[in-house]
């Protein structure tokens, strides 16, 4: 079932274009990934579907239950979080902040969504640690587990495995797999091409080429083969 | 000690004692969220806004100066702390404007509107908070005790709020949260802070209030919560020690107050250094 449907999207700021006409669906369990050259408009293209900007042309359709605010959201980090003095589960916790509504704290349903979600992606005994101490993998599974706390249905990841070593690139990699096996719709930018292939359903390219299709059939096309073969050496 | 009992039997060192222990509860919680978002230096450009609307204050003539100085550094702090992000000048380039704009303009008004003889006293007064503290009237130490009130009061029940568009905004805005309403209300409180605290310490030493509890905090403890609890804790002691000390030392009230926050940072810079 179809989750999210864009049509004819326009991307970019007010005099500057980046993208135009994308137009494709993700489907409930999908595993999509985007990909295409710096300054394509990924980013912008992510932002637009959380309605953190307006497309400049065209509409976002959600479906299946689904609003942008109950979208899991892993962003690239900030400068301001690398010394920020917060708990893990400080920053986990955070990731209810949709089901706050009116009132003023979390509640209990909120507070053990954050516990099973520390749990799910094995950070639970760094509950009380500073997020600043940690790993730069480990950083990535808090703001992940934060993601969750937003979101039984989508989530939606720019660059999760950039400045990771490659061992951690890996478990990263497995753990969203595992999270999407589980039923959750990933949408994830990314640099790393052999990966996206490796992992994911369906490929959305973007910038010079447009591709959208399947993993099979972005191999044998034109953009596919031409980034490929980039990617690879 | 008996000279501070003494002291204390005066109306207007009491007054002190609770405007100062109240600014600097306010100051210090507000302080964890600027020096996080990284606008440690907004309170020092809004105190200098301050300035100037005080300047004005004085020379048309109002008794009650805080009735105009609030409002106009309120709609500074909007226009540097909500627009600031995506405006066409720059944040920190922004602050710097309208920080020295103000300070000059209220300077020249000062001067070319005299409302004493003694200018360069009054100047110094309202830059560095010398006498200012020990002679609020009544009814600034209400108004005061009010604001601070709400401030405190806003503050608990927008703290995980706070938390969530301090950490992340981008993060908190997509999943709903009203981000630009948010930095709208930490815009107004901390002017309201300002213009309270430029009392206590004047409007040079607001900054120092405001900064050095946070950044205390966050040598020593490790969560947000721990963070804003003891900066508040240090922010009192720290002015009810600097409000108390210039009395028998008989030092400015402000940079007395300041110079212990200082010692206090150093403090705790040595307990964080020893721990790790």
């Amino acid at each position: 079932m179809e989750q999210l449907i864009c049509k004819n999207l326009k991307l970019g700021y007010e005099n500057i274009t980046l993208a135009e006409d994308l137009s494709f669906s993700v489907e409930s369990g999908d595993y999509l990934c985007i990909v295409g050259e710096n300054g394509a408009g990924k980013s912008t293209l992510m932002r637009t579907i959380l309605r953190l900007q307006k497309p400049l042309g065209g509409t976002i359709e959600y479906t299946d239950g689904l609003t942008a605010s109950v979208i899991g959201y892993l962003p690239q980090q900030t400068i301001v979080q690398k010394d920020f003095p917060a708990s893990v589960y400080e920053v986990v916790l955070s990731g209810c902040q949709n089901s706050l509504g009116r009132h003023i704290f979390y509640n209990k349903a909120a507070k053990e969504r954050a516990h099973k979600n520390m749990e799910r992606l094995g950070i639970a005994d760094l509950a009380k640690w500073c997020y600043r101490d940690l790993s730069g993998g480990q950083q990535q599974r808090v703001l992940l587990a934060r993601a969750l706390c937003a979101t039984e249905k989508m989530l939606l990841l720019d660059e999760p495995v950039a400045g990771l070593d490659p061992l951690v690139t890996n478990e990263m990699y497995e753990l969203i797999s595992k999270l999407n096996k589980e039923g959750i719709t990933i949408i994830m930018i990314s640099h790393d091409i052999l990966s996206s292939i490796k992992y994911a359903k369906h490929i959305l390219h973007i910038g010079n080429d447009f591709f959208f299709g399947t993993v099979e059939d972005y191999k044998n096309s034109a953009a596919g083969s031409a980034y490929l073969e980039g990617g690879s050496n | 000690m008996e000279t501070l009992i003494e002291a204390l039997s005066y109306p207007f060192v009491r007054y002190a004692l609770i405007v100062g222990v109240l600014v600097a509860l306010c100051s210090s919680l507000l302080g964890v969220i600027l020096v996080l978002k990284r606008f440690s230096y907004i309170g020092d450009g809004l105190s200098h806004v301050a300035f100037g609307a005080m300047a004005i204050a004085a020379v048309v003539g109002l008794t009650d100066q805080m009735m105009l100085t609030l409002p106009i550094t309120i709609v500074c702090a909007i226009l540097l702390l909500w627009t600031g992000q995506n405006a066409k000048i720059k944040g920190d380039a922004a602050i710097a404007m309208i920080s020295v704009g103000a300070l000059a303009f209220g300077y020249l008004l000062m001067n070319l509107f005299p409302t004493s003889s003694n200018i360069s006293g009054d100047v110094c007064s309202s830059l560095f908070g010398s006498t200012k503290i020990l002679t609020l009237t009544k009814s600034e130490v209400i108004l005061s005790i009010v604001l601070s009130i709400v401030v405190v009061i806003l503050f608990v029940l927008f703290y995980n709020r706070f938390f969530a568009v301090t950490f992340d905004e981008s993060f908190a805005k997509a999943v709903g949260t009203k981000t630009r309403l948010l930095n709208l209300l930490i815009a107004t409180i901390i002017a309201v802070i300002i213009v309270l605290a430029m009392n206590l310490v004047g409007s040079l030493l607001v900054s120092a209030l405001v900064i050095f509890p946070a950044l205390s905090a966050m040598r020593i403890f490790k969560s947000f919560k721990s963070v804003t609890i003891f900066s508040a804790i240090l922010s009192v002691v720290c002015a009810l020690t600097g409000i108390i000390l210039s009395i028998p030392f008989d030092t400015p009230v402000g940079s007395t107050i300041v110079i212990t926050d200082i010692v206090a940072f150093a403090i705790c810079w040595v307990i964080g250094a020893v721990r790790k």
